[in-house]
């Protein structure tokens, strides 16, 4: 979105030397946080938060630093999530090969998708991809494998690697800790690797991109693939936490959801996506236990985030932030 | 009995008249969300949303106010296009200088805000609205039964389309909003007053959406969701078309109406996703769209 361009110079400082080792130390910090967390707060929704901030992360790879902005990636994460219950419980598969599974199917069909909507851009983009994941939502509601409004229930979470039985929620918890770090860290390293820059490049002026002599369409399609593969691994982690793949997760709304989760966080900064899914978690889970209708809340905080606060939590703190390294 | 195809032509002719429904709505829909993009430059995710709107305040009017059908055909529609002008002038008006995709962030806020509210107040079940006294009963073609309300509703949403493809490709008004859309600064300068005229757009796009809302009242019910799923092929249906064309909007959902209802007959499981699986075939062959222009 050529818009996050307002806030480019507070999105991404480059690979100055202060700001990675200040990002480094917030990283660690909040690592630590991460670990002790689970003997404060109910492990599950501790995971919940995780698996929305890894989905949310791998939607703002895409809006935030190509420029992309895909209404479908519910497609992937609700898609994902139906294979790892289906392969885990019919097919007794152990659950590594069951996220793995999620991934690859998930990058599958991100390929389908991207080869389909990148060709077209802006407005059409978006609307492609979400009317390429209402299709996959009516296919969630048809097909028999899914069981249709009653999703699959009872997924057997397994033991990971034959070792780490999944069903303690603090082994699980670690598990999904660590799947989150992974993939926070290859965004992270896709974001700093030169691939990283022509996408920004692309996200700035795609035209000049391409006189530049980069083939625009084969980066965004990878971008769109990578992207798709992490949100469902997010999808696939979601169905072993919960033991269950429902239709709610392959919904607009879900895609909505998270692209509001980036937008409150932040848009094209690294840990913005993280902060949103929190906080829209923590919102939920609180809206559920008073009678305020949850969609109008969600909406009036998009509405208030795009007219008013469209740099998002983290990108409003970079830009109070004094400027340093360049 | 003949049969078409190994199909009664009961069915087929039934079908084939749902999808005709159908058609009108995503046409008139699409016309709609085709005239705010020319203009504004945004994708009107809350179209579906104010769709319903329309059928509710004609639901509400006959509950409250005694307001019957034909009262609400004309209320309805006006008070959903006031309501669009409000969020034009408080809302929309900000993004204009800022990437399209906003514009598409913020009407999405807007659409869950009012589903959300209507849901909350009414629930999900939906509400009947009953079919006018003028309009009920039906004719006997021979080959099919017509009932008249759903004829109505054919002809009145093909009037309003090309009523409207006339007022803005042959008109003098509609000259000044093809000229503001291709450059806004010019016909300012011209001494039109171009805010106005967006605003109006606005108003006039959704009203369309408002209008196409009170139509579908009696067929379908008044329920708080009927415009969320139909918005996303509303959708689909403009990227098929193209959004250069108003003429080419109303064709393509027309069209796509009448091929929906020719899989239910033939292939009902793929009935839900044909509309999708179009836009994806045309795409592949001709990004453009049927009848748009890269731009």
């Amino acid at each position: 979105m050529s818009a996050a361009s307002n806030s480019t110079s507070v999105a991404m400082r480059g690979p100055s030397r202060g700001s990675t080792m200040a990002t480094t130390l917030i990283a660690a910090v909040l690592l630590l946080i991460a670990v002790a967390a689970p003997f404060v707060l109910y492990p599950v929704f501790l995971m919940k938060v995780l698996c929305f901030a890894l989905f949310a992360c791998a939607f703002n790879l895409l809006i935030g630093f190509a420029g992309l902005l895909s209404f479908g990636h519910a497609a992937f994460f609700g898609g994902a999530a139906y294979v790892t219950a289906h392969v885990v419980k019919e097919w007794g598969w152990a659950p590594e090969f069951g996220l793995l599974a999620a991934t690859v199917v998930a990058a599958g069909l991100g390929l389908v998708f991207g080869l389909i909507a990148i060709r077209r851009q802006g407005i059409y983009f978006a609307m492609i991809t979400l009317a390429l994941s209402q299709m996959v939502f009516f296919l969630a509601l048809q097909l028999p494998f899914t069981h249709g409004e009653d999703g699959i229930q009872g997924v057997p979470r397994g033991t990971l690697f034959g070792l780490f039985d999944l069903s303690q929620p603090l082994t699980m918890y670690y598990t999904v800790l660590a799947i989150f770090v992974a993939g926070f860290a290859l965004i992270w390293r896709t974001v700093h690797s030169p691939f990283g820059q022509v996408l920004k490049a692309i996200r700035e002026n795609e035209p000049r991109a391409v006189s530049l002599g980069y083939r625009t369409d084969r980066y965004k399609l990878v971008a769109f693939v990578l992207s798709a593969s992490l949100a469902g691994l997010a999808g696939g982690t979601k169905a072993l936490v919960f033991q269950l793949a429902s239709l709610t997760d392959v919904t607009w709304q879900m895609s909505g959801e998270v692209v509001l989760m980036t937008l409150l966080g932040g848009m094209g900064t690294l840990f913005g996506p993280v902060v949103g899914a929190g906080l829209v978690v923590t919102l939920e889970s609180y809206l559920a236990s008073t009678s305020l209708p949850v969609p109008v809340v969600i909406g009036c905080i998009f509405v208030v985030c795009v007219l008013v606060f469209r740099r998002g939590i983290v990108g409003e703190l970079l830009a109070r932030l004094p400027r340093r390294g360049h | 009995m003949f049969s078409l195809l190994g199909v009664p032509p009961q069915v087929l002719f039934g079908q084939l008249l749902l999808g005709l429904i159908n058609g009108s709505f995503y046409a008139l829909l699409s016309l709609g969300l085709a005239v705010i993009f020319g203009m504004l430059n945004v994708i009107n995710f809350a179209h579906g949303a104010l769709y319903m709107v329309g059928a509710f305040v004609a639901w509400l009017l006959l509950t409250y106010a005694g307001v019957g059908y034909w009262g609400a055909l004309v209320v309805a529609p006006v008070v959903v296009g006031l309501l669009g002008i409000v969020l034009e002038k408080t809302m929309l008006s900000r993004l204009y200088k800022l990437d399209h995709l906003y514009g598409l962030l913020l009407t999405f806020g807007l659409a869950l805000i009012l589903e959300g509210a209507f849901r909350h107040q009414y629930g999900v079940s939906g509400q009947p609205y009953p079919i006018p006294a003028a309009l009920q009963g039906g004719q006997n073609l021979g080959f099919m039964f017509l009932p008249n309300y759903r004829a109505w509703v054919v002809v009145a949403s093909l009037t309003v389309c090309f009523g409207t493809w006339f007022a803005i490709e042959r008109t003098k008004l509609g000259a000044y909003l093809r000229a503001a859309t291709e450059n806004p600064t010019l016909v300012q300068a011209f001494g039109i007053n171009v805010p106005v005229m967006v605003s109006l757009t606005y108003g006039f796009g959704v009203a369309l959406a408002g209008l196409a809302g009170v139509l579908a009242a009696p067929i379908y019910q008044v329920s708080p969701l009927m415009g969320t799923n139909l918005i996303i092929i509303v959708f689909a249906v403009v990227v098929i078309g193209g959004m250069g064309s108003i003429l080419g909007a109303i064709i393509t959902g027309l069209g796509l109406g009448l091929l929906e209802g020719l899989t239910k007959v033939f292939y009902p499981e793929a009935s839900n996703i044909v509309v999708f699986v179009v836009m994806a075939i045309v795409l592949l062959i001709k990004p453009a769209g049927l009848f748009g222009r890269e731009r």
